[in-house]
């Protein structure tokens, strides 16, 4: 079990976010480049000094700097894998795997034993005497999984697994993964900007923006009720931010919306693309006319898949998701002015 | 992906050959000149192995003592942060422009018995470093370390200091880490400075004359008796003992490229 409360201060970046990670418990660590990630993880290893908070694992304090406490970083049972392997290139990867069982005590021929099934549990046995420089990325990413496994830490960080693979390998590895954390007794964080990595590998998410924690869940609770910009992007939704009065919601950039459902105060609205409407012409009927329709310009038009999307730059702006054919019925690639109509029961309310 | 077929440029290939042949020409003097007749009796006479032998322990020396202090300097240029650090690195390694006879008149001046380190020196314990061995290998370690320094440094720099942090979250201790990541990452740069470091001391020439002196049997190295052989009318023997040396210098050479050709 791990209590972490880290508080940094570097040049670019001022770093305050605290979680708890059980033991089989993998957090998924998202966030935009830059927001604290890597940091977050750096500190935890011991490499970078905290300036206050508190790293607690197992009940043994690793560091606390009002208590003058820390433990070098060679002390620590925690294991990284890092986004770039950084395998050290002048060894096997048997050398590699067994290094942090060597340094740790276990004696040369145990060590390459065992270094030796866990790369065989990796399907690795055929590059096992390679060096990393005449390996392929994929088999990189397994020594480098190996060698971060192989010491059997209390605490695993990965460290964007996945991020440097081909997107062909990619389901293959993030599967094995799977397999290697469901496995483990360590506490587990897994950073990412990859949804899909956190979704399909997290057991909760805490999602950090600019150093600071901006939300926490399950994934499915995260990405149902996104509280920032950056996950409401990943999600693909549009997010909303306004103040509720009643069923109306005064946008904070102008504009309102009607709601099927009361709330009071600042308010986050979610809509799904799919649920916009779009049009040329004012919409008329029992659900056009007055209610949550305005009007807007054209300003991107994306293909994602079998669905188009269209952002209109309206009060509010939105994006929109209707099929192709609508590209060439709407004259989408003409860009101009479009209706946008939208139906109160589509708008999903929450506090901020 | 496939090269595009290489094409011979004639103006490269004929200044290269001219080039290469300006090199060549001097070693094939050097070999036609030889006193082949007689060369043994010149190369075993005692000026040429007394030269010989004064040179390889004196280059070796400076080697070793490059080694033991400069690798330490090295690592503080590269890894330091503290002011000054650009001046240190101008000061430490201003040798390696500096005409080696200034190096020599500089060396007098503060190591000299009249100099402001030698005199105090001399009067604490007796050493005196100007004309004798120990002088010699001062002289060379002057001319020559900045050679080692600069070639660590680079090589320092040059290497991806997060396999250091690699190896520490893995649990390797501070010197674990030197031993086995930093010092292998790091050989080819210091295998090359200790090589560059040799050869430079083994030709030194001009701050050896002017702070050492010429002894023979005490500070003349192979260069000395070169130059000494030369200027009085001796040239077969300058000409025998020039072989010898390029023989040395071109074993090394040869056995260096196999060696990174290798990695």
């Amino acid at each position: 079990m791990l209590h972490a409360d880290i508080q940094l201060q570097l040049s670019r970046l001022s770093l305050d976010v605290a979680f708890s990670v059980g033991a089989g418990e993998v957090l998924a660590l998202l966030g935009p480049n830059a927001s604290g990630k890597s940091t977050t993880l750096r500190a935890l290893v011991g490499l970078l000094p905290l300036d206050g908070g508190r790293v607690v694992l197992d009940g043994t304090v690793l560091e606390d700097p009002a208590e003058r406490v820390k433990v070098a970083p060679e002390k620590r049972p925690i294991a990284l894998m890092f986004q770039d392997y950084l395998l050290f290139p002048h060894m096997s990867a048997v050398e590699n795997v067994a290094f942090g069982l060597r340094c740790r005590g276990t004696d040369k021929k145990t060590a390459r034993e065992k270094a030796s099934q866990v790369l065989a549990r990796l399907d690795l046995e055929a590059v096992a005497d390679a060096r990393p420089g005449s390996m392929s990325g994929g088999q990189q990413q397994r020594v480098a999984m190996a060698r971060a496994l192989v010491t059997d830490p209390k605490l695993l960080l990965l460290d964007e697994p996945l991020a440097a693979l081909d997107v062909s390998i990619k389901t293959n590895v993030r599967r094995l993964l799977r397999e290697v954390l469901r496995q483990s007794r360590a506490a587990n964080i897994l950073v990412t900007h990859d949804l899909l990595d956190a979704v399909a590998l997290g057991d909760r998410m805490i999602v950090i923006e600019a150093g600071a924690v901006v939300q926490t869940g399950t994934p499915a609770e995260v990405t149902a009720r996104p509280r920032s910009s950056y996950v409401a992007d990943l999600t693909g939704v549009n997010l909303l931010r306004g103040t509720g009065h009643g069923t109306v919601l005064e946008l904070d950039g102008g504009g309102r919306l009607t709601c099927a459902s009361p709330a009071a105060g600042p308010t986050f609205a979610v809509v799904a693309p799919a649920a916009v409407s779009v049009s040329r012409e004012r919409p008329e009927g029992p659900e056009g006319g007055e209610v949550n329709t305005w009007r807007g310009r054209v300003s991107a038009v994306d293909l994602m898949g079998d669905r188009v999307r269209v952002r209109v730059d309206g009060t509010p702006a939105i994006t929109a998701e209707v099929p192709p054919a609508a590209v060439d019925r709407l004259q989408l690639d003409e860009g101009g002015d479009l209706w946008v109509c939208l139906s109160p029961a589509a708008i999903t309310t929450y506090p901020q | 992906m496939s090269r595009e077929k290489w094409r011979l440029n004639p103006l490269v290939a004929v200044l290269a050959a001219l080039a290469a042949l300006f090199f060549i020409f001097p070693l094939i003097g050097l070999v036609t000149g030889a006193p082949w007749g007689h060369i043994t009796s010149v190369i075993t006479s005692q000026t040429a192995l007394q030269a010989l032998e004064l040179s390889i322990i004196a280059s070796l020396s400076s080697t070793a003592i490059a080694l033991a202090f400069g690798f330490p300097l090295a690592w503080l240029l590269a890894r330091g942060h503290f002011p000054g650090r650009g001046l240190l690195r101008g000061l430490t390694t201003l040798p390696m422009v500096l005409p080696p006879v200034v190096g020599g008149i500089a060396l007098l001046l503060a190591y000299g018995r009249r100099g402001f380190i030698g005199r105090p020196l001399e009067s604490a314990t007796g050493i005196t470093l100007p004309f004798s061995l120990a002088g010699v290998v001062v002289a060379e370690s002057f001319v020559a370390m900045p050679f080692f320094v600069i070639t660590v440094e680079s090589g320092l720099r040059s290497m991806n200091r997060r396999l250091e942090d690699a190896a520490r979250s893995l649990g390797a201790s501070r010197r674990t880490v030197f031993l086995r990541v930093t010092l292998p990452l790091i050989w080819p740069s210091l295998a090359a400075g200790l090589v560059l470091t040799w050869a430079r001391a083994l030709g030194e020439f001009g701050a050896t004359i002017t702070f050492a002196g010429n002894l023979p049997g005490v500070t003349q190295t192979m260069p000395l008796a070169i130059y000494i052989s030369q200027s009085s009318n001796m040239t077969d023997e300058a000409i025998a003992l020039s072989l010898i040396l390029v023989l040395v210098s071109l074993v090394v050479m040869v056995f260096r490229r196999d060696r990174s050709g290798a990695q």
